[in-house]
């Protein structure tokens, strides 16, 4: 399948579901801080990969994969379960890539301009974390082709 | 800051297709973005370098939250709050595992 951009996804979510997204968004920072303080940067970088976004995502993907099928008078459940298991297999994969992220911020940071690590460490995610995806798909086509499939 | 790159992430991962390519959105730097910039600014750069490399265990243990959470939702067929909220105790267990093991 080829890599696609649906912009009508973005109608499906609801202000609600943005809104929701924004707060969680805003607010781990602030408890980061807060743990920081607290009980020192060991305990609140651990917070940096903690996954506060992903149920309020995978429950969204799950409920509007469901509701899609459903329309068409289908029942959606097991699509619904599958999407979002799929949303957390990409997670995985992400999450691989985000200890490159957090490898360059640790090795770097105190050394070199900050923006500039920053921003380095953002490529490091993204190049590892489409690299490790693209590894899982190309192993899939090898073993779709392969004769004994 | 965070909630804007948050949802800046939540876009691109809600638009783009596959799934298993937008899922790489869930495990986004958004929030560490936002936490090490304030991080830098009110701390210095040595305090950021040690919370990045508390971040890299962080990641491990996402990296299991998120793997436990597809066998709970493709094996054990649960849906998907109940999955997510299941394998946050993976989190805790890897993270803070890591933590006194390596970085106490």
């Amino acid at each position: 399948m080829l890599i696609k951009l649906d912009i009508s996804a973005v109608q499906r979510t609801t202000l609600g579901e943005y809104g929701l997204r924004f707060l969680l968004g805003g607010l781990i920072p602030v408890i980061t801080g807060v743990i920081a303080r607290r009980y020192g940067p060991t305990v609140a970088g651990l917070f940096l990969a903690f996954p506060a976004i992903l149920p309020a995502a995978a429950t969204l993907i799950e409920k509007h994969e469901r509701q899609k099928k459903e329309t068409h008078g289908l029942y959606g459940e097991v699509r619904g379960r599958g999407a979002a298991a799929l949303d957390a297999a990409g997670a995985a994969m992400g999450s691989v890539g985000l200890l490159g992220f957090a490898g360059t911020i640790w090795h770097f940071v105190s050394h070199h301009a900050a923006p500039l690590v920053l921003i380095a460490a953002t490529v490091t995610w993204a190049v590892v974390s489409l690299s490790v995806w693209m590894i899982r798909r190309y192993r899939r086509w090898l073993r779709v082709q392969s004769p004994d499939h | 800051v965070g909630g804007l790159l948050v949802s800046i992430f939540a876009i691109l991962g809600d638009t783009i297709k596959p799934k298993s390519l937008a899922g790489l959105f869930g495990a986004a730097p958004s929030v560490a973005l936002a936490t090490l910039g304030l991080t830098v600014a009110k701390d210095g750069p040595y305090m950021a370098s040690t919370e990045g490399r508390s971040m890299v265990a962080g990641a491990v243990a996402l990296c299991l939250y998120s793997l436990t959470a597809v066998f709970l939702l493709m094996r054990w067929r649960l849906r998907a709050a109940p999955s997510a909220i299941v394998s946050l105790v993976i989190w805790f267990a890897a993270a803070f595992g890591l933590w006194f093991v390596f970085l106490r």
